[in-house]
């Protein structure tokens, strides 16, 4: 049966099923879960707001992908959360109107992603430490920005982004999709997606055979930069104010684990879009389901620890070879349209890749 | 000169330098009173830092220390409260506990070949949630033996006090630094930071002495626990919050590099004590706000780090 699926669909397959079994939970829980009401033109219910609230976590996992798949990781982006939304609220509150406002932001965005970018490419700087930096500065320049208060705003625009709706859907949920699916074509409808995982395999040899890894690592941070500007704004639009102090606190974490839900080794190499976004709404149904079900909320993170736990050990090399030796399957000589899974999962890819990347 | 040696000789001058910017403004800066209370308020973080250090030297990183500071707090603060056990039973019991969470993270990284930075990362969401499951609220911690414990300092000349935290983490950095120098524990951290495959070449025990170097930060963090209840007589499950990057960025400036092998424990307390200088400035000041701390802290990090990419860069070249 599960050669039957989608390729792509298959390899998304565990992250599926961990979403369809936390809903699960949450029904069991709240038997009204996926109730769907329309108010105001705007449609209501646990699902949707799921979808809302994952916007931040979801729009950083997609910039984090990237970022990951070069064998890099980006700590900062809950900083650069704050300063792109200290900047979107002090242009608003110094006359601007929202488009410069929201440019001025992605601008801001794009700028330390490409100072991450700088150091990682450039002055060959571990992307840990690398990112470190900003991650501790960047809130001390977002209170900077803010000039140590909350900077709040009535600018309507700049709040419909963070609070309004559109076709019925709140804006938020449009803007991490439209920006997920954006993504997932340019770099899967081109080579720019392979050659991205080329660089975290390898980058010498990747450099050595023709690839720019080094324009390629600034690009990917100053597009998860660009991706933190965008949750930065819709965090401090749904706030109505910018604060410098918790906005993004801690959700590069979050984005991270996301990520690592979603399928992508920390390793680098390989990288799926959409597992890291099925990633962000298990983390929020999870965050969800613990306040829908009454406990504590201070559950949320023993839960967290435990699932990155058993994604740990999923993952582990040891596991991995077990696995392997498990599904090395005597009828290997008479099914060969059915590669053998795990050791060569990779090939597959690149194959389904290189299909997607013919003219 | 061993360009080892010039890291750490650069985080002593500019800790020299600023200590000189900040006198010439201040001459109350150099008083013994303020010297004294620069290693009171710092004294957690050195500690935990000591145990970042040996984390960092074998190119790992320990992002739980923080988390284990508030989980240790609240632990002891709520035994306290609701059982008649003895402070110091409570303690061993609290550094038994963080040694065995730090030598479980370490057991996993070692047994499932993952990144320490995802497996520690758990272990800061386990100790975090586990505070919170103790006790969400601040409990103040009220025992008589609190109370003798902060009384006990050193009078040093011109009213300074040395405090019994200010002592523990001066004593922490000496057992550090023998430790990491005079022992062979410590040749074995170095060696697992130099490349691990040579490590296993050498005969370094490489399980043993990851599971160890966890398990000491881990024993780091609940002594810094400890002594963070003893600073705030109290226990919180929010308190030290991102410790542990000031842990790390304590530590770079302190000369170590990152990617393992090479550093010093002296640079560690000094890395700490510059950090804690900058804040101490911004209080003499005044006028400042709290987060120049932070773009400064920033601003060194960044100066450090280009400073170890020359130094390898160079090091690099001159063995070619």
């Amino acid at each position: 049966m599960m050669n039957r699926l989608h390729p792509a669909l298959r390899r998304i397959l565990p992250q599926l099923i961990t979403l369809v079994v936390v809903l699960g939970c949450n029904v069991l829980v709240f038997p009204d879960f996926f109730k769907i009401e329309m108010s105001n033109g705007r449609l209501y219910g646990s699902i949707i707001d799921i979808l809302n609230r994952g916007a931040p976590v979801a729009l950083l996992a997609i910039g984090m992908t990237l970022v990951i798949a070069t064998k890099g990781i980006d700590l900062s982006v809950g900083a650069v959360m704050a300063i792109c939304g200290a900047v979107a609220a002090a242009a608003v509150a110094g006359g601007s109107d929202v488009a410069t406002a929201v440019v001025l932001a992605l601008c801001a965005g794009i700028v330390c992603g490409l100072w991450n970018g700088f150091l990682v490419a450039v002055l060959n700087i571990q992307p840990i430490v690398a990112t470190l930096i900003l991650m501790v500065a960047g809130r001390g320049v977002a209170q900077l920005i803010t000039e140590g208060v909350i900077l709040t705003f009535t600018n309507e625009g700049l709040i419909f982004l963070g609070s309004g709706s559109l076709m019925a859907l709140p804006m938020p949920f449009l803007i991490w999709l439209g920006f997920g699916v954006m993504t997932a074509i340019v770099v899967r409808k081109t080579a720019l997606g392979l050659l991205i995982e080329a660089v975290g395999i390898n980058l010498r040899a990747s450099t050595l055979s023709g690839v720019r890894g080094n324009v390629l690592i600034v690009a990917v941070y100053a597009i998860s930069g660009l991706c933190a500007a965008t949750a930065g704004i819709i965090v401090a639009a749904d706030i109505k104010g910018a604060d410098a102090n918790n906005a993004g606190l801690w959700l590069e974490l979050d984005a991270i684990l996301a990520v690592v839900i979603g399928g992508t080794s920390l390793l680098g190499g390989r990288f799926t879009l959409a597992g890291s976004l099925i990633g962000a709404m298990i983390i929020q149904s999870i965050n969800t389901g613990i306040l829908l079900s009454g406990f504590p909320p201070e559950f949320n993170l023993i839960i967290k620890a435990f699932i990155i736990l058993v994604i740990l050990i999923i993952q582990s090399p040891i596991v991995q070879s077990v696995l392997f030796a498990m599904r090395m399957p005597p009828d290997l000589s008479n099914d060969d349209a059915e590669p053998v899974e795990g050791g060569s999962a990779r090939d597959r890819d690149a194959s389904a890749q290189k299909e997607g990347m013919a003219p | 000169m061993n360009p080892r040696y010039l890291p750490l000789l650069a985080t002593i001058a500019i800790f020299i330098l600023a200590y000189a910017l900040c006198y010439s403004q201040y001459p109350n800066m150099l008083s013994t009173r303020v010297v004294g209370n620069l290693l009171t308020d710092n004294a957690y973080l050195g500690i935990a830092a000591i145990g970042m250090t040996f984390v960092i030297l074998t190119g790992g990183i320990d992002l739980s220390i923080g988390s284990v500071i508030a989980f240790t707090g609240v632990f002891i603060a709520v035994l306290l409260a609701n059982t008649s056990m003895h402070p110091l039973s409570v303690f061993a019991l609290a550094l038994l506990i963080s040694t065995c969470f730090g030598a479980l993270m370490g057991g996993i990284i070692h047994t499932l070949e993952m990144p320490p930075f995802i497996v520690t990362l758990a272990g800061m969401f386990l100790a975090r949630g586990m505070a919170f499951v103790l006790s969400t609220e601040s409990i103040p911690i009220t025992h008589d033996f609190y109370d003798t414990l902060q009384d006990v300092f050193f009078r040093v000349p011109g009213k300074g006090r040395l405090t019994l935290i200010g002592i523990i983490m001066i004593v922490t950095v000496i057992v550090g630094v023998v430790l990491a120098h005079r022992t062979r524990f410590g040749s074995y951290v170095y060696a697992l930071g130099g490349g691990l495959p040579a490590a296993k070449l050498m005969g370094v025990p490489v399980a043993r002495t990851t599971v160890c170097v966890y398990a000491l930060s881990g024993f780091m963090a609940g002594l810094s626990g400890i002594v963070f209840s003893m600073y705030t007589s109290a226990g919180y499950s929010l308190a030290a919050v991102g410790v542990e990057l000031d842990a790390i960025a304590a530590v770079v400036i302190g000369g170590t590099l990152l990617t393992g092998g090479s550093g010093f424990m002296i640079g560690t307390l000094i890395g700490v004590l510059i950090m804690g200088l900058i804040q101490t400035y911004i209080i003499f000041d005044g006028t400042l706000s709290s987060w120049w701390t932070k773009i400064v802290i920033g601003g060194l990090l960044f100066t450090f780090i280009l400073l170890q990419r020359g130094l390898v860069w160079v090091t690099s070249r001159a063995r070619i």
